[in-house]
C-alpha cells in the first residue's frame, strides 16, 4: 500500500475506534441515567421500579404539604385526581411550588411507598404546566370541593 | 403610529431582504454587474429598516404604550428605564426582532468590512444572508408580531418576568444572538465559496475574524447565562445542563472545533470540505437551538412560550436550510482537493482529533437533549436524561481533549518526528503529575476526579507556556522579539491558559463544594467546614416595585466575622410568585452564598441554603479569558495583510503592463 494512504488509513482506524470506545462508554452513562416518567396512578399500579430513580409528575394535592418544625423536610402529596402519592423532601423547595400546581419531583420509591424526591421542579410561571402532567390530565378533571348550590 | 411605523419598517426589511437574496442570486449566474452591486445597498437599506423596526419597539416600552399587545404583556409602569429597554427582547415576539436586528448588524458589518473580497463573492456571501432574513422575518410577520395592537387598551401592563430584571440578563441574550448569529457569516462564506466552486484558503482567511468575533460573543454570552443562573436563580448552581443551556453550548463547541480547523484550512490548505461541513453544522445548530427555545418543545426555564404553529414554522425553516446547504455540499464536496498534505504526526493530525473529539461531544449533548422530544414523538414513553450523563461524556471527552491541546501546541505543523517531542513531552506529562499531587495535598480531601483535573490544568499551563517561548528558543525574549510576535500567536496562548484556568474552577468547584439546607431560628448557627453562618433573623423591607423579607446572615471564620450577608425573598406587586434573591460574597479562592427559603413557625425561623463554592469564579474568568485571547487573535494582521495583497493584485491585473 501507498505510505500516504497507509498513514491515512491508520489515522482513520485510530479515529473510528476512538469514536466507538467513546460512544460505548457514552451508551452506558447514557442508560444509566434515563429516567422514565410515571402518574401517581401508574405508581400505585406498582408499574414504577423500586430502588431506582425516576420521575413522577402530578398536581400538589391541596393542604396536603406538611412542613417539619425542626428540618427542612417537606411531606406532600402529588395526585393525578385519581391515586395520590406522597412524596418528601429534604430541601428548600423551589419558589413556585404551591399547593394545587403542577409539579415534577425526582427521586426513588422506598419500601413504604414514599417517594424519596431529590429534586422538584414546579411550574415557571402563571400559566405554565409541565407537559407530561398537561398531557396525564387531560380528561381527568378536578373534583370540586364546593359544595353546590341548591 | 410609531407602532404602525415599526411595522412597516419591518415590511420594508423584508422586502429589501427579498431584493438582497434574489437579485445578485440571479446576477451571480448571468454576470449582469448591475444585479451583483445591487447585494451591498440593498443589505445596508434592510440593516436601516430593521434598525427602525426595533427602535420603535423600543420607544413604545419606554413610553409605556400597552395598546401594543407585546409592550402590555412584558411591561409595566413601575418598571425602570433599563428593564423596559431589556423587555424588548424580553419574550418571544421581540426575541426574534433582536435575531433579525442582529443578523442585519451582521450582513451590514459584512457589506462595510469586506472591501478586499471579489464583489461576486460578496453578492453571493449577501444572497445567503439575505434567504436567512427573509426567513426570519416572514416567520415573524406571519406568527409573532410583536407591533400587534390590542383593541382594548389596559391601563397598566402585566411587567417584565421578575427573574428577567436584572443587568447580567438584560445583556445575556443580545451577546447570545450576537454570537449564535455570527455563526451565520461562516456559514454564509461556506455555502458561497461551494457555490463558486471554489473553496480555497483566501475563503477561510476571510471567514477567520468573523467566526473569531462570533465565538467571543457566544463564549461571553454562555459565561454571562451561566453566571446569571448561578446568582439570580437563586440556588447556587451554575449549569445545569437545561436542554436550553444545552442548545447554545452545541453551536460553541461545534464553532470551537471551526476556529480551530478554519486555522488548518487558512495556513496549510487542508481540511477544506471539513472545514465547510462544519460551518454548515454550527449555523444548523444554532437554528436549531432557535427551534428548540422558541418553539415550546422543550420545557425550561427559558421556553415562556409554546405555540405549535410557530414550532412548525421553524422546523420548516430549519430542514429546508439544512437540507439544502448539505446537498449543495454533497454535489460540491467532491469537488474539493485538499493541497496540504501532512503526515500521521503532525499538528494538523492533532488538529483532526480535536475536531473529532468536540464533534463526538457536541452529538452526545445532541443525543441527551433531544432524545426525550424524540421518545415522546413515537410514543415510546416520557424520558429524562440526567445531568450525570452530560456529566460523564463532558469528562470523557474533556480529558483526551486537554490532553491533545498541549501536543497539539508543540507539534509542527505539516509533518514532526516523534524523537524530538518525546523528551520534552515526557518531562512536563511528569512534572504535571507531580504538581496536580501537591496541589491536591492542599484540598480538603482526597479525589480521583480532582487529581486528574488538576494534573490536566497543569499540563495545559506548562504546555502552553512551553510551547509560546518555542518561539524564542534561538533568540533572546526582548521587547522587539516579542512585539514582533504577531498577535494570533499571542491569542491562541492566552485562550489556552483560560482553558487551564477553567479546568481549575470546575474541577474545584464541582468536587469541594458544601451545601446544605437548613432551618434555623433567630440567633442559631451551623458550621460548615471552616465557616460559622450565624441567622440573626429576617425583616420586612419594601422596594420600588416589590415587597418582601430581607435575612441576616453572619458568617464568622475562627471567631472573626468575615461577611455580613443580607439575602431576600421578593414579591414583585404584579406576580404572585416570590423571587429568591441570594446573597453572594464572592473572593478569588471562594464563594459564600447564603439564600432565604420560606418562614416557618412563629418564632420567625426560617429554611436557609448556605454554600461554600471554592473556585467558582475561576470557570467564568477562564471563559472570559478564552474570548480575549480570541479577541487578540481577531486583531492579527494577517487578516489586513491580505485585503494589501489582493489589492495590489487587483491593480495588477487592472494594469496588465505595469512592474510586479
Amino acid at each position: 500500500m501507498h505510505p500516504a494512504r497507509a498513514r491515512r488509513l491508520t489515522l482513520v482506524i485510530v479515529m473510528v475506534v476512538g469514536v466507538f470506545i467513546a460512544g460505548g462508554f457514552a451508551f452506558f452513562a447514557f442508560q444509566d441515567n434515563l429516567m422514565l416518567y410515571f402518574t401517581p396512578t401508574e405508581v400505585a399500579a406498582g408499574k414504577a421500579p423500586t430502588g431506582q430513580r425516576f420521575n413522577v409528575g402530578g398536581m400538589v394535592a391541596d393542604g396536603s404539604v406538611v412542613k417539619a418544625s425542626d428540618s427542612v423536610e417537606v411531606r406532600f402529596d402529588v395526585t393525578d385526581y385519581e391515586k395520590t402519592i406522597t412524596v418528601t423532601f429534604s430541601d428548600i423547595l423551589p419558589d413556585l411550588f404551591r399547593e394545587g400546581q403542577a409539579v415534577i419531583a425526582k427521586g426513588k420509591l422506598n419500601t413504604d411507598g414514599v417517594f424519596i424526591a431529590d429534586e422538584v421542579l414546579a411550574k415557571h410561571d402563571e400559566n405554565y404546566m409541565p407537559k407530561e402532567v398537561a398531557d396525564m390530565l387531560k380528561g381527568k378533571t378536578k373534583p370540586t370541593t364546593e359544595t353546590s348550590k341548591p | 403610529m410609531i407602532p404602525e411605523l415599526g411595522q412597516f419598517a419591518l415590511i420594508v426589511a423584508l422586502i429589501c431582504a427579498f431584493i438582497q437574496a434574489v437579485l445578485p442570486l440571479i446576477g451571480s449566474f448571468t454576470r449582469i454587474p448591475n444585479l451583483i452591486a445591487v447585494a451591498k445597498p440593498a443589505a445596508q437599506a434592510q440593516f436601516l429598516a430593521l434598525s427602525v423596526a426595533f427602535a420603535c419597539l423600543v420607544y413604545a416600552f419606554v413610553t409605556h404604550d400597552f395598546s401594543v399587545a407585546y409592550v402590555a404583556q412584558n411591561s409595566n409602569t413601575a418598571l425602570p428605564l433599563i428593564y423596559r429597554v431589556s423587555a424588548v427582547w424580553g419574550a418571544h415576539e421581540g426575541s426574534l426582532l433582536l435575531w433579525a436586528l442582529t443578523l442585519g448588524i451582521w450582513t451590514f458589518a459584512v457589506t462595510i468590512f469586506s472591501r478586499q473580497i471579489p464583489s461576486i463573492m460578496l453578492a453571493r456571501v449577501l444572497s445567503v444572508m439575505g434567504w436567512i432574513s427573509i426567513g426570519f422575518l416572514l416567520f415573524m410577520i406571519i406568527t409573532s408580531n410583536p407591533f400587534e395592537r390590542l383593541l382594548t387598551v389596559p391601563t397598566q401592563g402585566k411587567d417584565l418576568n421578575p427573574l428577567l430584571q436584572d443587568f447580567g440578563l438584560a445583556i445575556h441574550p443580545p451577546m447570545l444572538y450576537i454570537g449564535y448569529v455570527g455563526f451565520s457569516v461562516a456559514f454564509a462564506f461556506a455555502i458561497a465559496a461551494m457555490w463558486s466552486g471554489r473553496l480555497d484558503a483566501a475563503w477561510a482567511r476571510w471567514s477567520r475574524p468573523w467566526t473569531n468575533v462570533a465565538w467571543i460573543f457566544l463564549t461571553l454570552g454562555i459565561t454571562l447565562g451561566s453566571w446569571w443562573a448561578y446568582y439570580e436563580l437563586g440556588w447556587g448552581g451554575w449549569w445545569f445542563w437545561d436542554p436550553v443551556e444545552n442548545a447554545s453550548l452545541m453551536p460553541w463547541i461545534v464553532g470551537t472545533a471551526l476556529v480551530h480547523s478554519l486555522a488548518v484550512t487558512d495556513k496549510r490548505s487542508s481540511f477544506k470540505a471539513w472545514t465547510a461541513l462544519l460551518a454548515i453544522f454550527a449555523f444548523s445548530l444554532s437554528l436549531l437551538g432557535t427551534f428548540l427555545v422558541r418553539s415550546g418543545v422543550l420545557v425550561s426555564v427559558h421556553s415562556f412560550a409554546s405555540d405549535p404553529e410557530r414550532g412548525l414554522f421553524i422546523l420548516v425553516f430549519l430542514v429546508l436550510v439544512v437540507g439544502s446547504s448539505l446537498l449543495l455540499y454533497a454535489t460540491r464536496a467532491p469537488l474539493i482537493k485538499s493541497h496540504g498534505h501532512f503526515a500521521l504526526f503532525s499538528r494538523e493530525t492533532a488538529l483532526l482529533l480535536n475536531n473529532v473529539i468536540l464533534v463526538v461531544l457536541a452529538i452526545s449533548i445532541l443525543g441527551g437533549t433531544l432524545f426525550p422530544i424524540i421518545t415522546v414523538a413515537l410514543e415510546l414513553g416520557k424520558y429524562s436524561v440526567g445531568a450525570p450523563y452530560f456529566n460523564f461524556i463532558f469528562v470523557l471527552l474533556g480529558t483526551p481533549l486537554a490532553l491533545l491541546l498541549g501536543f497539539g501546541q508543540f507539534t509542527r505543523w505539516k509533518q514532526d518526528n516523534f524523537e524530538r517531542i518525546v523528551r520534552p513531552a515526557s518531562i512536563q506529562i511528569v512534572i504535571s503529575i507531580i504538581l496536580g499531587g501537591l496541589t491536591i495535598l492542599l484540598m480538603p480531601h482526597f479525589s480521583v476526579y480532582a487529581l486528574l483535573g488538576m494534573v490536566l490544568a497543569w499540563w495545559v499551563a506548562i504546555s502552553t507556556v512551553y510551547s509560546f517561548l518555542q518561539r524564542f528558543k534561538n533568540k533572546s525574549i526582548s521587547l522587539s522579539a516579542l512585539g514582533k510576535t504577531p498577535p494570533s500567536y499571542y491569542g491562541t496562548h492566552i485562550a489556552h491558559l483560560g482553558v487551564m484556568i477553567f479546568c481549575i474552577g470546575i474541577t474545584i468547584t464541582s468536587i469541594y463544594s458544601s451545601k446544605k439546607d437548613v432551618l434555623l431560628k433567630p440567633g442559631d448557627s451551623y458550621q460548615m467546614s471552616e465557616f460559622s453562618y450565624r441567622f440573626e433573623g429576617a425583616k420586612p423591607i419594601v422596594g420600588p416595585n416589590y415587597r418582601g423579607y430581607e435575612g441576616l446572615v453572619i458568617v464568622t471564620k475562627n471567631e472573626k466575622i468575615i461577611a455580613e450577608m443580607k439575602p431576600q425573598k421578593r414579591i414583585y406587586f404584579s406576580q404572585q410568585n416570590p423571587m429568591t434573591e441570594a446573597a453572594i460574597d464572592a473572593g478569588v479562592t471562594r464563594d459564600l452564598f447564603v439564600a432565604l427559603g420560606e418562614q416557618r413557625g412563629a418564632e420567625g425561623a426560617w429554611t436557609l441554603r448556605l454554600y461554600y463554592k471554592p473556585f467558582i469564579r475561576w470557570i467564568w474568568f477562564g471563559a472570559v479569558i478564552m474570548a480575549l485571547g480570541g479577541m487578540i487573535a481577531t486583531f492579527d494582521k494577517r487578516y489586513r495583510r491580505a485585503k494589501k495583497r489582493v489589492a495590489v493584485k487587483a491593480t495588477a491585473s487592472a494594469a496588465p503592463g505595469a512592474p510586479a
